[in-house]
C-alpha cells in the first residue's frame, strides 16, 4: 500500500500547478472533487479583495497556544494567498467546539453581517453524529445554512467530518455524512470531502491516526495538507471557465 | 417467500422452512460484518449494492418465525399464554441487550483513557456522558440511549411488545391486520411519528415504520405466503423484481462514484432521495422484496443444498439468532479494537471477518448442544426450549 502510495505520490507530484505542496498531501489530491464552480467567489477573486468566513467545530482548529495559527483554516489562506497573487485573504473564523448545524445557523446571520464573505466554509457534521441529530433536521439545517449564505452574496464549501479510527464505532458518522454530499449535490455547492482524504491517508499511511509519537507534528501537517487541499478545490472552482 | 409455509392454516406444522434458517443466519454474518466500521471485507455485503440491507431480511425473517411459532401456541393455548411466552421472549432481548451495553461501557472507557489525540478534541466529546453515569445508565435501561449499532435489538424488543394483539389480529383477520400495520406505516410518515432518543434526536430504527416488515413477516407465516404463491412466481413478476434490482445497484453505483451522479436526471433523484432507513423507505421495502422474489426463485423449498453441510453453518446461525446476534456486535467491537491497536492491513480485515464468523458458527453449534442437552435431560420437557428458541 505504502509503495502504492508512493507512486500516486510521484504522479501527482508531476502536475506542475501543485509542486508546492508536500508529496504527503498530494497523494489524497485525487480525492478533491471539483464539481461545482463558486461564482461569487470568483467575482470577488476579480475585485482583488477576497472575504471568507470559516464556520466550524471543534475539528477545525487544533489545541494549544499555536493551535488557531497551526489549523487549517489558517494554513488555507496561505495556500490560497500563494495560489492567488495580488488578491487580499481575509479569513475570518467561527469556530466552536460542541455545536450542531442548527447551533451554527443560529450563529450564522451576525458573522455574515460582520464579515461579509465572498465564500463560506462550513465545516459540520461530526457534532450531529455525536448527538444523533435527526437526520432530517440535520439536512434542513444544512439548507437553511447555505440559503443563508448564498442570499447575503456568499459561496459555500461544505467540509465533512474528520475520519477518526478509534471513535469509528463510537461515532455512526455515515449517514451524516450521506446527508452532506446529497444537500450539497441538491444546491450545487462543492464538498470538500475530508473524511475520504484522511481515510486514504491511513489506508495508504501517509498518516497515523491511531498512535501517536510526535503526534503534535502529525495534527499540524494534517492540518496543513487539509488547508492546502482546500485551497485547491476553492482555485479550480473559480477558474473563469467554470464560473458562470 | 412463497409457499413457505404449509403450516399457516391448521396446526399441523410442516416443519421449518430451513431458506428462513439459512438467509437468517447469512444476514447475521453481513450484520456482522457491516458492524466493524471500516471494515474491507465489508464490500461484499448487500447493502453496497441496493437500497436494502441485512436488517430487512432480519426483521422480515424474524416476524416470520414470531408468527410461526407463537401463532401455534396461541390456536393451542389460548391468547394469554402465547402472550406470556412472547414478553418473555422480550424480556430475554431486553437482558441480552444490557448485557451488550456493559461491553459497550468497557470499550468506550478504555478508548476514553488511552485516546489523546490533538486532532480528535472534538470526536473525544462522545465519551463526556462517562461524567455522568447514573443519567447514561438509566436512560440505557429506558432503551432511550442506543449506542451506534445497537438499535436493532430495541426495536426488536417494542416490535415483540406490541406484536401479542397484532398476532391475535393476524389469526381473525389477516389481511386487516396487514393494512392496519401498513396504516400504522403510513400515519407515521405522515405525522413523522418516532421514539425519542437521548441525549437528542429519535430511534434510529423507527418502531412505528418497522413494524410494518415485522408483520408481513408474520403475515406471510399464518398463510399470507401462500396466497402470494401465484403472483410471486409470475414471470411478470420475476421481471419487475429484477428490473428493481438492476436500477437500485445503478443508483448505489452513484454513491460511490459521485461522477456518475450526473447521470441520474434531477427529477428522478429529487423523486428517490433521501432513501430514508429510519423510516424504512419505500425504495428499501421494494428493494427487499425483489430479493425476496429472486431468492424465492433461484431456491425452492427443497432445494437439497439446503440439507447440506455448506449450508449447514448459515443455518445454525439463523436457528439460534438471539445469541449468534449478540455474539456478532461484540465481535464486531473487538475487531474494530484489533484493527485500531494492532494492525489495520487488509490482510487483517479480512482475518478478522472470517475469524468472526467463524466463531459464530461455532457458538451456533454450542447452543444447538446444549439445548438438545436440555431437551434430553433429566428434567421433564414441560417447556420446549426450540420454543423459546424459535426467534432465536
Amino acid at each position: 500500500m505504502k509503495r502504492l502510495g508512493l507512486l500516486v505520490a510521484l504522479l501527482t507530484a508531476a502536475v506542475p500547478a501543485y509542486a508546492g505542496h508536500p508529496a504527503e498531501c498530494l497523494v489524497a489530491q485525487h480525492q478533491v472533487e471539483h464539481s461545482f464552480a463558486l461564482p461569487r467567489a470568483a467575482k470577488a477573486i476579480t475585485a482583488k479583495k477576497l472575504d471568507i468566513l470559516v464556520l466550524g467545530t471543534g475539528s477545525s482548529v487544533l489545541p494549544g497556544a499555536n493551535g488557531a495559527k497551526n489549523a487549517y483554516p489558517a494554513r488555507f489562506r496561505a495556500a490560497l494567498a500563494e495560489a492567488l497573487p495580488g488578491v487580499a485573504i481575509n479569513v475570518a473564523t467561527d469556530v466552536k467546539s460542541r455545536r450542531t448545524s442548527a447551533d451554527m445557523v443560529k450563529a450564522l446571520p451576525p458573522r455574515l453581517t460582520s464579515v461579509r464573505p465572498a465564500l463560506v466554509i462550513w465545516q459540520t457534521g461530526t457534532v450531529d453524529a455525536m448527538l444523533a441529530v435527526d437526520p432530517d433536521r440535520f439536512n434542513d439545517a444544512l439548507e437553511e445554512g447555505i440559503g443563508l449564505a448564498q442570499s447575503a452574496g456568499a459561496d459555500v464549501v461544505l467540509v465533512d467530518a474528520q475520519y477518526s479510527p478509534r471513535t469509528e464505532s463510537l461515532i455512526a458518522l455515515s449517514t451524516y455524512t450521506e446527508g452532506m454530499r446529497w444537500v450539497a449535490l441538491q444546491h450545487g455547492v462543492p464538498l470538500f470531502n475530508r473524511f475520504a482524504i484522511m481515510r486514504l491517508w491511513a489506508d495508504l499511511g501517509t498518516f497515523d491516526f491511531t498512535s501517536a509519537p510526535h503526534k503534535f507534528a502529525v495534527a499540524e501537517r494534517v492540518h496543513d495538507c487539509i488547508g492546502r487541499l482546500l485551497a485547491d478545490l476553492v482555485v479550480e472552482a473559480v477558474k473563469p471557465a467554470r464560473s458562470d | 417467500m412463497n409457499s413457505v409455509v404449509a403450516i399457516g392454516s391448521g396446526p399441523v406444522a410442516a416443519g421449518r422452512d430451513l431458506r428462513l434458517d439459512l438467509f437468517r443466519g447469512i444476514a447475521l454474518w453481513l450484520i456482522f460484518l457491516d458492524h466493524i466500521p471500516s471494515n474491507a471485507v465489508s464490500w461484499i455485503t448487500i447493502r453496497n449494492y441496493g437500497f436494502s440491507d441485512a436488517t430487512e431480511i432480519f426483521v422480515f425473517i424474524s416476524g416470520f418465525t414470531a408468527a410461526f411459532v407463537y401463532g401455534r401456541a396461541m390456536r393451542e393455548h389460548g391468547f394469554v399464554v402465547a402472550g406470556a411466552r412472547v414478553l418473555r421472549r422480550a424480556w430475554q432481548i431486553y437482558v441480552a441487550h444490557v448485557f451488550l451495553f456493559a461491553i459497550y461501557l468497557a470499550e468506550i472507557a478504555y478508548v476514553a483513557r488511552s485516546f489523546d489525540n490533538p486532532l480528535y478534541t472534538e470526536e473525544m466529546g462522545v465519551m463526556r456522558f462517562l461524567q455522568d453515569p447514573d443519567v447514561t445508565i438509566v436512560q440505557a435501561l429506558l432503551l432511550k440511549f442506543k449506542p451506534v449499532n445497537m438499535d436493532v435489538l430495541p426495536l426488536y424488543i417494542v416490535l415483540l411488545l406490541f406484536f401479542p394483539p397484532m398476532l391475535w389480529a393476524l389469526l381473525r383477520a389477516p389481511t386487516a391486520a396487514l393494512l392496519l400495520s401498513f396504516g400504522l406505516y403510513e400515519l407515521t410518515w405522515y405525522f413523522d411519528w418516532n421514539l425519542a432518543a437521548w441525549p437528542k434526536g429519535v430511534w434510529v430504527f423507527n418502531p412505528f415504520a418497522w413494524q410494518l416488515l415485522f408483520v408481513f413477516g408474520a403475515w406471510c407465516a399464518l398463510g399470507g405466503a401462500q396466497r402470494l404463491t401465484r403472483l410471486v412466481n409470475a414471470p411478470a413478476v420475476r421481471a419487475l423484481a429484477l428490473a428493481c434490482l438492476v436500477f437500485a445497484f445503478a443508483i448505489v453505483m452513484t454513491w460511490y462514484f459521485p461522477r456518475l451522479a450526473t447521470f441520474v436526471p434531477k427529477p428522478l433523484g429529487d423523486f428517490i432521495y433521501p432513501i430514508s432507513k429510519t423510516n424504512l423507505d419505500v425504495l428499501r421495502i421494494l428493494h427487499f422484496l425483489s430479493l425476496a422474489v429472486i431468492a424465492v426463485w433461484l431456491m425452492p423449498r427443497d432445494l437439497p443444498a439446503l440439507k447440506s453441510k455448506a449450508a449447514w453453518p448459515a443455518i445454525v446461525c439463523g436457528q439460534h439468532s438471539l445469541e449468534t446476534f449478540c455474539l456478532g456486535v461484540f465481535l464486531a467491537f473487538a475487531g474494530h479494537f484489533v484493527f485500531t491497536e494492532v494492525s489495520n492491513r487488509l490482510f487483517m480485515h479480512v482475518l478478522v471477518s472470517a475469524a468472526g464468523i467463524i466463531v459464530m458458527v461455532a457458538v451456533a453449534a454450542l447452543v444447538a448442544w446444549y439445548k438438545r442437552l436440555e431437551r434430553r435431560g433429566p428434567r421433564p420437557p414441560a417447556v420446549t426450549p426450540g420454543l423459546a428458541g424459535g426467534v432465536g
